[in-house]
């Protein structure tokens, strides 16, 4: 079980596709102005990242080591189309908001990242947890960046919730202040930037705090050789 | 010839970073009066309030990094940057659009990157970029200048105004009694007409452009040339970065004008407008943003001074020092790596 543990620390924290390896910063910037958007595009990202993790596990032994890459971004193409044709059904109003950057799924390099480098190794149950937690991993993080824009740049909370959820998440929309002249840096590209350095920034304090915090191994006393004889 | 005959020590002591940022801080008191005296006391109060937001957020960061505050604050430079957007924002802008702007500068643009002399941008531009991007109505409703409207804020009135914060409704509010006190800037009204298309001689009869180069501009950029002037003689600038400035923005001007009359105002409209002359003594001459050798300082002058009328002339903003310093300092690094200035001694 602790290798499972292991694979959920890696993905929440210590190897976070948003703020440590800095995979998939493309749509991670892009959609992030509202929160509803962030777990939209989270929740797209994750079902995709499970399901190509345990396909690649599936047909590892199968492939050739030559023509890998290629197989198995046809298998991560395929399903992006196939959420993205669930979420144009099903959410449309979503769909219309995230626009291109649903079908750049694609070329999220954490879904064919952790395709490589773990599910092409590891039996399916692991592949599929990995795809789960490094999918929470980069949808916490989403969700967080566009809270804080939301936030700073229009006041609101779960602003067109109902786009994602169905019509009884209306009501989920929180209005926390209300200003005439909203925040506009914040909802555009560059808010986006300034929000992600200071959420690493801030994931950097709390590492060096834990660090501080955890008692130092202790460190052997050092044995000096002698090389003279004491007579 | 008489010899001055000195007693030693011979040695010159350079300038402290302090006394150069205070003096740089006084020479661009003309400037700053004139500007009061046609534009009202607006602007006092925004740089008094930027100076404040300097002064507090500095301290903060530095607490906050453990470093000594006295020290970092008394090098006057937070002064400077405050002052420069102090006197670059509207006078009756909101308070708190001077304080975002400012604690933005000294806190994202200056001490994030360590503090003065590590900064990449200069703090006070990319600030007021940031509130051009943030908050593009507030930014743009300047005040018109003494004379044009028939009522100028008065001092309390101005303070009540930056204040109370809603300044485009106070505006709107005065404007049932008198003509209102909000205009857009010569260059403004430029572009607005131009693209409505107008010809520069039916723009140039509005009352924007009364006087040479539109109302109270002429003369607010002739006091910060004569400051710039005074920078030069007490050696607090060198030459090379306005000149690249004033050279490239009057050469592309004058070509420009002989070009095409119609759509391309004179190379003195140009010098003599919005923020030419303080942003080319005051601004671009911002000695840890710029390119540090002669020839790169004249380069990196030259390109602000190209941006600066491309911009103007086919951009979407009016005016656009801000944006031309901050390109400029992009090139910076890259300046200073292939203009090497040789070594006494070398061949080149």
């Amino acid at each position: 079980m602790s290798q499972y543990s292991e694979i959920a620390y890696q993905g929440l924290w210590k190897n976070n596709p948003g703020l440590v390896q800095l995979l998939g910063l493309c749509p991670l910037l892009a959609v992030t102005a509202t929160v509803t958007n962030a777990l939209g595009l989270g929740l797209a990202t994750m079902a995709v990242l499970v399901g190509s993790n345990v396909l690649v596990s599936l047909i590892r032994e199968f492939v050739p080591k030559e023509i890998r890459i290629a197989v198995f971004v046809m298998i991560i193409a395929a399903l992006v189309t196939v959420v993205q044709l669930l979420i144009n059904a099903y959410a449309y109003g979503l769909y219309l908001s995230l626009g291109i950057f649903l079908p750049l799924i694609v070329t999220n390099c954490v879904i064919i990242g952790r395709a490589e480098a773990f599910a092409s190794r590891n039996n399916v149950v692991k592949a599929a947890f990995d795809g789960l937690m490094m999918g929470v991993g980069f949808t916490l993080v989403l969700i967080v960046l566009g809270a804080i824009r939301e936030i700073l740049g229009q006041g609101t909370l779960f602003d067109g919730a109902d786009q994602l959820l169905g019509a009884w998440a209306a009501g989920l929309r929180i209005d926390l202040w209300h200003t005439d002249t909203s925040f506009l840096l914040a909802m555009l590209p560059p808010g986006a930037f300034l929000g992600m350095g200071l959420l690493i920034a801030l994931k950097n304090v709390i590492d060096k705090k834990l660090a501080e915090k955890q008692p130092k191994a202790a460190t052997a006393p050092v044995e000096r050789a002698r090389v003279t004889k004491v007579n | 010839m008489a010899f001055k005959i000195a007693s030693s020590p011979h040695i010159i002591r350079p300038l402290q970073t302090s006394t150069v940022m205070q003096r740089v801080l006084l020479c661009a008191l003309p400037g700053f009066a004139v500007q009061i005296a046609f534009f009202g006391w607006g602007t006092l109060f925004q740089v008094l309030l930027a100076m404040l937001t300097a002064v507090v957020t500095e301290s903060a960061v530095m607490k906050l990094r453990q470093r000594s505050v006295s020290s970092t604050i008394s090098d006057n430079s937070a002064l400077l940057t405050a002052l420069l957007i102090g006197v670059a924002v509207p006078p009756l802008a909101p308070w708190w659009l001077t304080v975002i702007g400012t604690g933005f500068a000294i806190v994202m643009v200056k001490q994030l990157y360590g503090g003065l002399g590590n900064n990449l941008f200069n703090p006070a531009m990319a600030a007021y970029v940031v509130l051009l991007i943030a908050f593009p109505v507030q930014m743009t409703s300047w005040v018109a200048p003494v004379g044009a409207a028939a009522h100028a804020p008065a001092f309390l009135e101005s303070l009540h105004i930056i204040l109370s914060g809603t300044q485009i409704n106070v505006a709107d509010s005065f404007q049932l009694s008198v003509d209102g006190f909000t205009m857009a800037t010569p260059l403004d009204t430029l572009r607005t007409d131009l693209s409505q298309g107008h010809s520069i001689s039916e723009i140039l009869q509005k009352p924007a452009f009364n006087g040479i180069a539109g109302a109270g501009w002429f003369w607010v950029n002739l006091a910060y040339l004569l400051g710039g002037l005074v920078m030069l003689k007490l050696k607090l600038i060198r030459w090379h970065i306005s000149a690249g400035v004033l050279g490239a923005l009057t050469l592309c001007a004058a070509i420009g004008w002989l070009w095409q009359p119609a759509t391309h105002i004179s190379p003195l409209l140009h010098l003599f407008s919005g923020a030419t002359m303080l942003g080319a003594f005051f601004i671009a001459t911002d000695p840890v943003t710029a390119a540090t050798s002669n020839k790169g300082r004249l380069i990196f002058g030259a390109l602000i001074g190209v941006l600066v009328y491309v911009i103007r002339s086919y951009g979407g903003y009016p005016d656009a020092f801000a944006f031309a310093v901050l390109l400029a300092n992009l090139t910076a690094p890259l300046l200073d790596y292939y203009i090497k200035p040789r070594t006494y001694g070398h061949r080149a």
